[in-house]
């Protein structure tokens, strides 16, 4: 019984396996990218910025929703990410907003 | 009564204790790197001149690959348990650790290398910069270039890697000088906190990985279940910290 | 049903936990009702110390530069010739040491740092969170209980680096508990390095206590105990775990930035042309503001964390000494969890005079706004519980009724710093201090008064003397409002914050022979009030006398409690035997009903614990 269990885990699981190949094979193709992109002269510095994040975003994604499972997980996961997700932006963003007023570069070295 | 859910899931929310634990405490760290990234986009914003080309990109190219790699052998080790496997979860996590030292290895060059490298200041106005040769009492011997002026240590966009000389310098010429450490400037400030806290998380993952490939088997044995749940979940804590390398290389070595 | 026995006895798991020892059973415990109890004295014992900060703050605002009576010799062998001045008489011998400048920044710094983050957090979250929240839900014990006890030994580890940096040379921190770049770093001595390190420590510890209680609530609720059912206390501790868990890493980034700018001679705070002669040879480029959009990015959540748990307890002991359910239940779940988001948008109004744009300053005014409302929910809902009630005057009870119209003032005073018009003439004046005072002292800490008198029984088998409860409660009170009553009318007058001489330079400015009036002097009025909020502080004091002794005393000599629910509770702490013991309950608890069911018509007696399934 115990085998016949664990042959239909390994073949369930082969399926896991082999996504977890591809994944990595999409990463170092993405890393490769990423470097490359950035020695491309796009014209200004946020479109390179911009691409690279691009890139990073969709590593992410893959390394949080295949290795991480994040795309199969549950929904209480979900909310707590979610909750950081937005506080995270909240940090980033006020902050960044209320510098937004000041003088740019006043004093130089 | 023993505390439930260590190794069974519970049925209204599906998941076992330790892996509501580390998803908390993840959530946490996403709170204290994306601080860390929101001070340096204000801090670059807010910057004059920003340096560009400071870092060695084959070197952090290396470094990525290295913890992606480390990242597939992680899940593999986890899923080698899942399938009954032991031997093969081994094999995967000691190659994991060998890509965690390896990557401490790089990194640990890369931060040498910065404290050797030093920008001199001349009285007569002239900047050196490269690697000390010699740190002698009355000269010092630098392996590097005379730099057209300050803009053009900053921002090395448009250098055309011409060959390091060695130069001699009396230190009675000398007006200023310092080396590349997190004092340098706000560049060097940020890259070395955000690099060494990313590599104490490193140096903590890797621990508990090597806890637990080395003494794991007698867990195994005797609950197999409570063992894959934390491999899984150490497994979560190696995949955070290379999500958080996946940002931190383009951020401060390509942009 | 209801156990009858008082006296302590050993469950059924005491068994294989005999040989535990003494070091394993009380110092070394994963048991959460032993690390609670040791949070609790360790944080009252912090909150003692807190006080005599005070105390001798007060001491000197109301008689600068004279000589500290029965501590200043003390003092000065501690701190040396630098931080305690020596007094000297006409006749030029030393009659006494003052406090300096310096040693008095150092007493406010600490003062306000150890009554945050080593007295009332942990008391409030930490202690009641640990021995009651596992109960409440009807769970053995926390999730994780090897990182419960850890997260208490780096609470101690942070604690005793915050008390040993009083010894270094140079004294603790000076800088406020806000630590405000460049001056905090810019002060050549140690103790801001001591007081991050201790930081690290401290959240270290609230981070891994956070995990815990998120976790424990949402996998260990017993069957039948759905998130519905959970009395208000577990809802209110889950809010401020998230809190903790989400705020508290920005600061920690922002305090490994400062240490590396004090240690490393980095600039991550400090501005490009700052020409200070402690900072020597730096870099510039950093930014002052980021330090504090990082420490109020924690700074605000933490009010809310203060402020909680201790709406938690008095929620619990209004239903139990009312022998009614908590009026609109939902709500106060609601505008817990609404205050609990809110509370991440809204810090940049600790900010407004840092010259930030109109419309991000409104953003801030508007959120900080709305999530006032919450918060008089959260009142209105206490208030209309007591209506109808057939309220029972005890200890708990009355601290708890108390705290009611203190956190009342404490609140709507906040209002007029919420707006940034009416917070530009107020910012960093004594109103401030008044106003979170008034919130966290006959606020906060008289729901954890509350909360010692009303658990004390479950804890130790005995009550606590009623009457010495009813002197200190009375005692407390009077005192408190004494003490912070005034510093609203000096804040409105212009007296500002953190001044060593309580502003006695500034009454040059008011001429009280002609009584001519300079815009910023202070009268000699407001002057005097100093001496009165002094010995209104001394009062206080005194008046937590009878509460050591009562609380140590009533151990062993209280009053019994009789049965292990002396107050007739509905709630499962209530319903284990007295201490619980390890495991708490004998077999799995199920939960047939919601948390207060007081009085229910038609019902035998006017409660019915949350266990008791039902007879039909």
């Amino acid at each position: 019984m115990s085998e016949q269990k664990s042959a239909n885990h390994d073949e369930h699981f082969s399926h896991h396996v082999r996504r977890y190949l591809y994944v990595f094979y999409a990463l170092l193709f993405g890393t490769l990218i990423t470097v490359g992109a950035s020695f491309i002269p796009f014209g200004s510095r946020e479109i390179n910025i911009a691409v690279a994040l691009f890139i990073a975003s969709g590593k992410a994604f893959l390394v949080a929703g295949y290795f991480m499972h994040l795309i199969s997980e549950r929904k209480m996961i979900y909310g707590i990410l979610g909750f950081t997700v937005f506080f995270f932006v909240g940090l980033m963003g006020l902050t960044l907003w209320s510098m937004a007023d000041f003088p740019v570069h006043t004093v130089t070295h | 009564m023993e505390i439930p859910y260590t190794s069974e899931i519970r049925r209204d929310t599906g998941l076992y204790n330790a892996k509501v634990g580390i998803w908390l405490f993840l959530a946490s760290e996403v709170m204290l790197f994306g601080a860390l990234f929101s001070s340096y986009i204000l801090l670059r914003v807010g910057a004059v001149e920003w340096p560009y080309g400071w870092l060695n990109v084959p070197l952090g190219t290396a470094n990525t690959l290295v913890l992606i790699t480390s990242s597939i052998t992680t899940v593999m080790a986890w899923a080698s348990l899942k399938m009954g496997n032991f031997g093969r979860f081994k094999i995967y996590h000691a190659i994991t650790i060998c890509c965690a030292i390896t990557f401490l290895g790089i990194k640990s060059y890369e931060y040498h290398d910065k404290f050797i490298h030093y920008q001199v200041n001349l009285k007569d106005g002239r900047i050196v910069d490269g690697h000390m040769e010699e740190n002698g009492k009355d000269e010092i011997v630098i392996l590097g270039r005379y730099a057209k002026d300050l803009h053009d240590v900053i921002d090395l966009h448009e250098r055309h890697f011409e060959k390091p000389q060695p130069i001699k310098i009396e230190r009675s010429e000398i007006a200023s000088m310092d080396n590349y450490g997190p004092w340098h400037n706000t560049y060097t400030a940020i890259y070395f906190t955000l690099t060494g806290l990313h590599a104490l998380h490193v140096i903590g993952g890797a621990v508990v990985i090597t806890y637990l490939w080395l003494f794991g088997a007698s867990m195994w044995k005797t609950d197999p279940e409570r063992f894959t749940n934390r491999v899984e979940v150490s497994g979560l804590f190696w995949h955070f910290v290379d999500l958080v390398w996946i940002f931190l290389f383009p951020v401060l070595y390509l942009l | 049903m209801q156990a009858t026995h008082a006296v302590p006895h050993a469950g059924i798991h005491e068994e294989h936990h005999e040989d535990a020892g003494f070091w394993r059973t009380y110092i070394f415990s994963t048991d959460h009702k032993v690390i609670g109890i040791q949070y609790g004295v360790t944080a009252l014992c912090f909150l003692f110390f807190g006080f005599l900060l005070m105390l001798m703050m007060r001491w000197q605002i109301a008689h600068p530069q004279h000589a500290v009576p029965l501590v200043g010799s003390l003092l000065h062998s501690i701190v040396g010739d630098q931080m305690a001045a020596a007094v000297k008489d006409a006749a030029g011998n030393i009659v006494g040491y003052s406090i300096t400048p310096e040693l008095y920044n150092s007493f406010g710094a600490m003062h306000g740092t150890i009554m945050v983050f080593l007295a009332i957090v942990p008391l409030a979250f930490a202690a009641f969170g640990n021995y009651v929240v596992p109960l409440m839900i009807g769970a053995p014990d926390m999730c994780f209980p090897r990182v419960n006890m850890a997260s208490y030994q780096s609470y101690v580890v942070g604690g005793i680096i915050m008390l040993v940096s009083f010894f270094i040379p140079g004294g603790a921190a000076q800088a406020g508990w806000t630590s405000y770049s460049p001056l905090a770093t810019s002060i050549a001595t140690h103790g801001q390095t001591f007081w991050l390190i201790g930081m690290i420590f401290l959240i270290t510890s609230s981070l891994l206590g956070a995990v815990n209680f998120i976790a424990t609530i949402i996998q260990l609720r017993a069957p039948g105990m759905t998130w519905m059912r959970l009395p208000f206390f577990v809802w209110a501790q889950f809010v401020t775990a998230f809190l903790l868990l989400l705020a508290f890493p920005p600061l920690e980034a922002a305090g490994v930035m400062q240490l590396m700018d004090k240690v490393a001679h980095t600039s991550f705070f400090l501005p490009t042309g700052l020409a200070v002669s402690t900072l020597g040879n730096i870099s510039g480029g950093g930014s002052p503001l980021l330090w504090q959009h990082l420490f109020w990015f924690l700074g605000h959540p933490e009010v809310y964390v203060l402020i909680l748990p201790a709406m938690g307890i008095v929620a619990e002991i209004i239903a139990n000494n009312t022998r009614k359910p908590i009026w609109g239940y939902k709500s106060l779940v609601y505008s817990a969890l609404t205050i609990g988001f809110l509370s991440f948008i809204v810090w940049a109004h600790h900010m407004y005079m840092t010259g930030m744009g109109v419309r991000v300053a409104t953003f801030f005014q508007t959120t900080t706004m709305i999530i006032s409302i919450p918060s008089v929910i959260i009142l209105t809902c206490m208030f209309l519980s007591l209506w109808g009630g057939s309220i029972r005057f005890n200890t708990p009870m009355l601290f708890v009724m108390a705290f009611l119209p203190m956190f009342g003032i404490g609140g709507l005073t906040g209002l007029p710093l919420g707006f940034n018009f009416s917070d530009l003439h107020l910012h960093d004046t004594y109103y401030v201090i008044a106003h979170f005072h008034y919130v966290v002292a006959p606020g906060t800490i008289f729901a954890l008064f509350a909360g010692i008198y009303y658990w004390y029984p479950k804890m130790t088998g005995r009550m606590m003397n009623e009457f010495w409860g009813r002197v200190h409660f009375w005692l407390s009170l009077i005192c408190m409002n004494l003490i912070f009553q005034p510093m609203f009318a000096q804040g409105m007058a212009g007296m500002i914050r953190r001044m060593a001489d309580g502003g006695a330079n500034y009454t040059a400015a008011h001429n009280s022979a002609t009584g001519m009036e300079v815009v910023g002097g202070l009268s000699d009025t407001l002057m005097r009030l100093h001496v009165f909020i002094l010995w209104a502080a001394i009062c206080l004091g005194l008046a937590q006398i009878p509460f050591i002794i009562n609380f140590f005393w009533s151990i062993k000599h209280g009053k019994p409690a009789g049965s292990d629910n002396p107050w007739h509770a509905t709630t499962l702490e209530w319903q284990t035997p007295t201490p619980p013991p390890h495991g708490n309950f004998a077999k799995p608890v199920t939960v047939y009903r919601g948390p207060y069911e007081y009085s229910v018509p038609g019902h035998a007696t006017d409660f019915t614990p949350q266990n008791e399934p039902d007879k039909a």
